[in-house]
């Protein structure tokens, strides 16, 4: 499997902006963020921590280059540098217990959405102009365009604070032991219920409207017409023939649509009190923890452009075009 | 349905979404002949439901909630449509730019876009705003448009390229019009399907940026925006007390701008997108096919 040369200098040079990014604007910033997180430290500030800081953020006597390549060699090492709030601990310590969370909230969003919206979309290219595509098509639309804040604050007040279904904090029930029974497995499924279903309506939209116009210029396809003529059911040419290829461009956009779905989680680990990634970082940035939100910016940097590559791989398997029209 | 009613269906659609933003740019306009006062004073009691002299009640700290809707809709529109039209300029003239002169050019700025397209730009915008500090109507804009021109970027490139092919632009270089020449007369009026949804599509994302800066604490505080209002209401816990008015008022603002606008882009999308359109053709064949089988069915 050959990834095109092209693919991957995009992905480097993404990494490396984030890394210039991480490494530039504290620098730039009018204030000394430095003198903010030593105050921040109060009595903790030992001459090792405040020394620590001083080099990552800029505050030393070396020129610009050489602090850079300490920079990215402390990467390298997957040295993020120490957390301010929560000092001792190193930023990987702190991303660490919070990364799983936000993983499992996001991929289960996506495989939730991904199963409606495709689905939603298929059907509605299939009957185009029905009453069902002039209904769900333009409501796919309005989906993304309404903030994940908003959806999040409905859900919340509906579900959590008038009807008292669904727990509104945490992502388990805190006097329950993690364990691997089956009590701890339905705290942890009742607690991730309302943060998926305030992520899902943006992908559903977004998923939706890309699976119609992929599905639509698929079903204009001579195989498609072929299948009808050899008498094939309904749900076969439909599923079977056209929604497999027309699932293409949908993978494309799922990859390129993870950045703005960690920037929903944010919103919505904070309104749930959620655990997981957004939730540390929006503590932070309160505390104006800066390495926890660089490290943040760079995990998240990483997840995406890993879920890109991804795609890509998957992209040349599924379609054996690119997968020797590269070349 | 046919060819008449869904024709009419489309407009209304866009009609609805128009007025709609019509009508909240207008009262922002007449926001001091709606709300005369400032909407920062306090006015009453902690928290007052809906009442005729509060229409939309009060915050907790007894500031009238329908003055801070009608204010704050100034600020919020403002930056949302301003940011929407930076992303589109920016947007725009990478992608002509990439597109009309291709070869080395193309490469590198098309490098930047699908560059700047992978990173994650909410993670971005709150780095960038944390070392900001609080940041002012300006500079969110400024770190809005800088972050999310990509999207718009890729769709001009990619039209710009096809049409440098066509015969009308190779005539136009032939002749020696000047490169800037053919770029705004020859390929510019030909995009703008293409920009207009790219507009509406940035003003939705900028807005929702926006707020979710404002609503993490990053907007200025003492500014009455959506996001802000959004934002206190959150700290004052108005959900848990069961003062809904709070957080309602303005997540219906900002939804109904999302509305309206989506609406809009509904339609642009399908005058600049034919295939997406349902066709009336279609929906005569779809009709007669349905008949045809009932019939079928019926005579079993």
């Amino acid at each position: 499997m050959r990834l095109s040369r092209r693919r991957l200098a995009v992905y480097c040079v993404a990494f490396l902006f984030a890394i210039v990014m991480n490494f530039a604007v504290p620098r730039l910033m009018p204030g000394s963020p430095v003198d903010s997180m030593i105050a921040q430290l109060g009595p903790r500030a030992t001459p090792a921590a405040i020394e620590a800081i001083k080099a990552r953020f800029g505050a030393i006597e070396h020129p610009i280059w050489r602090q850079f390549v300490d920079y990215v060699v402390g990467l390298a090492h997957f040295d993020l540098g120490v957390s301010v709030k929560y000092y001792p601990q190193t930023v990987v310590e702190v991303l660490g217990r919070s990364a799983g969370w936000t993983a499992f909230l996001v991929v289960t969003a996506i495989a939730f959405s991904l199963s409606i919206g495709v689905l939603l979309g298929a059907i509605a290219a299939w009957r185009r102009g029905g009453r069902f595509d002039s209904f769900v098509s333009p409501f796919s639309v309005v989906l993304i365009a309404v903030p994940p804040v908003i959806i999040a604050l409905a859900t919340l007040f509906t579900f959590g604070v008038t009807l008292r279904l669904l727990p509104v904090g945490y992502a388990y029930d805190p006097s329950l032991d993690p364990g691997l029974d089956f009590t701890f497995f339905g705290s942890v499924f009742l607690h991730a219920i309302m943060p998926v279903l305030t992520l899902s309506p943006y992908l559903i939209g977004e998923f939706q409207t890309t699976m119609r116009s992929s599905m639509i210029s698929v079903l204009g396809e001579d195989y498609v017409t072929m299948g009808r003529a050899k008498g094939l059911s309904e749900a076969a040419v439909m599923f079977g023939y056209a929604a497999r290829n027309a699932m293409l461009p949908v993978l494309t956009n799922l990859a390129l649509m993870l950045g703005a779905v960690f920037g929903g989680s944010i919103v919505t680990e904070i309104v749930f009190n959620y655990p997981g990634l957004g939730l540390t970082l929006y503590t932070a940035s309160v505390a104006r923890d800066y390495p926890v939100i660089q490290g943040q910016l760079l995990l998240m940097t990483i997840a995406t452009l890993g879920a890109n590559l991804l795609v890509d791989i998957i992209y040349g398997v599924v379609d054996p075009r690119i997968r020797e029209g590269r070349a | 349905m046919n060819a008449g009613v869904s024709l009419f269906w489309r407009q209304k659609k866009a009609v609805a979404g128009l007025v709609i933003i019509l009508t909240l740019c207008l009262m922002a306009l007449f926001a001091p002949v709606l709300a005369p006062g400032d909407p920062s004073e306090r006015v009453g009691r902690s928290h007052q439901p809906p009442t005729v002299e509060h229409y939309f009640g009060t915050t907790k700290m007894g500031r009238d909630v329908f003055s801070q809707f009608v204010w704050g809709a100034r600020p919020s529109l403002a930056v949302g449509f301003a940011t929407g039209l930076a992303i589109t300029a920016l947007g725009t003239i990478v992608g002509l730019v990439a597109g009309y002169f291709g070869g080395r050019t193309d490469a590198t700025l098309d490098l930047a876009t699908n560059a700047v397209l992978v990173i994650p730009n909410i993670p971005l915008l709150i780095l960038l705003a944390s070392f900001a500090g609080t940041v002012g109507p300006l500079a969110i804009m400024a770190i809005i448009a800088l972050t999310s021109w990509p999207w718009g970027a890729r769709m001009t490139r990619s039209q710009t390229m096809a049409l440098r092919q066509r015969e009308f632009v190779v005539a136009a270089r032939m002749v020696g019009e000047p490169h800037w020449r053919v770029i705004f007369v020859e390929i510019l009026p030909n995009l703008v399907p293409l920009i207009g949804i790219n507009v509406v599509g940035s003003i939705i994302y900028a807005i929702v940026a926006q707020t979710t800066l404002e609503y993490l604490g990053f907007g200025d505080p003492l500014r009455v925006t959506w996001g802000t209002m959004l934002y206190n209401a959150q700290n004052s816990s108005a959900i848990i007390v069961g003062a809904w008015w709070d957080i309602a008022v303005p997540a219906a603002g900002i939804a109904l701008v999302g509305l309206g606008l989506a609406l809009i882009n509904f339609t642009f999308d399908e005058i600049a997108n034919p295939q997406l359109r349902s066709g009336p053709a279609l929906s005569r064949w779809l009709r007669l096919t349905r008949m045809r089988r009932r019939e079928l069915e019926a005579a079993r």
